[in-house]
């Protein structure tokens, strides 16, 4: 091992990352804020300050209000359904049984798809006549919602669709924290003659504990900055109903030339993920049981 | 087996099997509509297999938009960002792992605080960058903000860091200097790490729809899944059939990446988890 320090050749080799970074990451994040600050057509040649004016502005915007809501009602509802799902796909998966890695793959295939592309797909399978849904529920003798044109029902829609990309997702990140839980520990508890719940909720439960929480965090700010669906499907509509942050960032700056009121809302989303990310930090070193 | 174990298997397999079922249906149904003659589109109650398969869809779709050209882009633009990726991670990976010098670890939180940055977050100074650069509407554009990859960077470095140092430094003895290193020590010896990280990457890539929407105006600079979402909006009544066949452009070469090399994609996707 060279004793020697290295700094001026890991400059140069990290030097071509950093420079990406600076000018893709670092500066704009920086150049956002400043735009947050100021009010600006994204055309004429000047940037009129406007102070925390556009921050006002987003407390009193229905719409923004609105799509911050439905963002964070959409993502709980797809985190917890998503992992639930792949958690409980996970300890299915978990022990040679016949047909696993077809399972494994079928399930996590949605994962791997275009979400332009199968939000199409999904349109026309949620289609209120004669999609896929409908069709099998009106041969149980059941109406069906309208689904992408309803009010109450298009957000259920996106939801469906995309718990259906993420829970195989879920699922092998599942699979990959339950090798980390040794066999043995679980053999001695069977032995001294506890149940399988017991041993499910005393052993497996809380050494999962860093995956639930990696699983958990990670899914969530993927879910905040969900767009694919929302533009490919319903443009926000009906009546924003599915409106969300990140598509209303994209409406205010290319529809509607706001850079500066889209650049708050970018602020918005920034900090969100931020605290997600110090909060998974906090409680991996509170509560979550390392094996 | 006891009756009661084998009910319970039973149990686990008809769960598993449901699960398998509604994952696939989606995709199974883009197939299986791209096939139809338009009157069976609409059948009630639906088949799934067509009775008279069309595959005259898949040349209707592939004429009514310029599907070859998407294509290119695609194609062009996710291996230019693999080869640029792949490179500046293997780089910045080196450094973390190998070699010595103040201040690697709190460079290194710098580079995974990049990921903290969404691409939704910096969509807007960007294009206003590339704007004032006259780049918008280019590959540059669609390239250079993913040229470098922290996801990347930590993947390599976890496998870097378990080939041991003796090797590396047998190897310079011998008069290697550090890209020979990388060349021939670790790139060999991390071989699933490169498969699992350059898959992933290319999906995540091809598969995108927001940058390349925001980032381009013409359709010549367009990419699949744009040109895709195009096509149906273009139109002014949705022909299913066809738009399913043009999904299956974009679907079919991942779904095909993953049945060649599955294990890998499932790797690195397990292993991305296991920080804890």
């Amino acid at each position: 091992m060279r004793t020697r320090g290295d700094g001026p050749k890991a400059l140069l080799f990290l030097a071509p990352s950093l420079l990406v970074f600076a000018l893709f990451v670092f500066f704009p994040l920086a150049f956002s804020g400043m735009l947050s600050l100021t009010k600006w057509d994204l055309l004429s040649g000047e940037r009129p300050f406007a102070g925390l004016g556009n921050y006002a502005r987003l407390f009193s915007d229905k719409v923004f209000l609105k799509a911050l809501a439905n963002t964070a009602l959409f993502s709980l509802v797809v985190v917890a359904a998503a992992a639930a799902a792949g958690l409980a796909l996970a300890l299915a998966l978990d022990k040679p049984i016949f047909g696993r890695a077809a399972y494994r793959a079928g399930i996590f295939a949605p994962y791997l798809t275009s979400t332009a592309a199968m939000a199409l797909v999904w349109l026309w399978i949620f289609d209120p006549q004669y999609g896929l849904i409908n069709s099998a529920l009106s041969r149980l003798g059941i109406a069906g919602p309208a689904w992408i044109a309803s009010i109450d029902w298009a957000l259920p829609a996106l939801m469906i669709m995309t718990v259906w990309r993420f829970a195989g997702y879920d699922m092998l990140l599942f699979l990959g924290g339950l090798q980390g839980v040794p066999r043995e520990l679980k053999e001695a508890a069977y032995i001294d003659g506890a149940g399988k719940a017991r041993i499910f909720f005393r052993i497996t439960l809380p050494l999962l504990s860093p995956t639930t929480l990696f699983v958990v965090v990670t899914t969530f700010i993927t879910m905040f900055q969900n767009f694919e669906t929302v533009a490919v499907m319903t443009q926000g509509g009906p009546v924003n109903s599915t409106n969300m942050l990140v598509f209303y960032l994209y409406q205010n700056a290319f529809q509607f030339y706001e850079a500066g009121y889209a650049s708050a809302i970018a602020s918005v989303l920034f900090a969100i993920v931020v605290a997600a990310t110090a909060l998974q930090m906090w409680a991996s070193k509170r509560w979550v049981h390392y094996a | 087996m006891s009756p009661r174990r084998a009910l319970a298997r039973a149990a686990l397999h008809a769960a598993l099997a449901l699960a398998f079922v509604l994952a696939v249906i989606p995709v199974a149904w883009t197939f299986s509509t791209s096939l139809k003659p338009l009157e069976e589109v609409y059948a009630y109650p639906p088949n799934w297999v067509p009775r008279h398969p069309q595959w005259s869809n898949y040349a209707r779709a592939w004429a009514a938009a310029p599907f070859a050209r998407y294509a290119i882009n695609s194609s062009a633009v996710t291996v230019a960002i693999i080869a640029l990726q792949t490179g500046l991670a293997s780089l910045a990976a080196y450094a973390f792992s190998k070699l010595r010098f103040r201040g690697r670890e709190a460079l290194f939180l710098l580079f995974l605080a990049t990921m903290m940055v969404p691409t939704q977050v910096v969509v807007v100074p960007v294009f206003i960058m590339l704007s004032k650069a006259s780049l918008l509407d280019s590959y540059e554009a669609l390239v250079l903000p993913f040229a470098a990859s922290a996801f990347g960077t930590f993947l390599l470095r976890q496998s870097f860091l378990e080939i041991p140092d003796d090797l590396v430094d047998a190897a310079r003895i011998d008069g290697a200097g550090d890209l020979s290193v990388i060349r021939n020590v670790m790139m060999p010896m991390s071989r699933p790490a490169y498969v699992s990280f350059v898959l992933l990457s290319f999906t995540w890539r091809w598969n995108d729809y927001f940058w390349p929407l925001i980032m381009t105006s013409s359709p010549e600079m367009r990419t699949l899944p744009v040109g895709l979402v195009f096509l149906r909006t273009s139109e002014g009544s949705i022909e299913w059939n066809v738009v399913m066949a043009a999904s299956v452009f974009v679907i079919l070469p991942i779904i095909l990446l993953f049945l060649l090399f599955q294990r890998y994609f499932v790797e690195g996707i397990m292993s991305s988890g296991l920080k804890g």
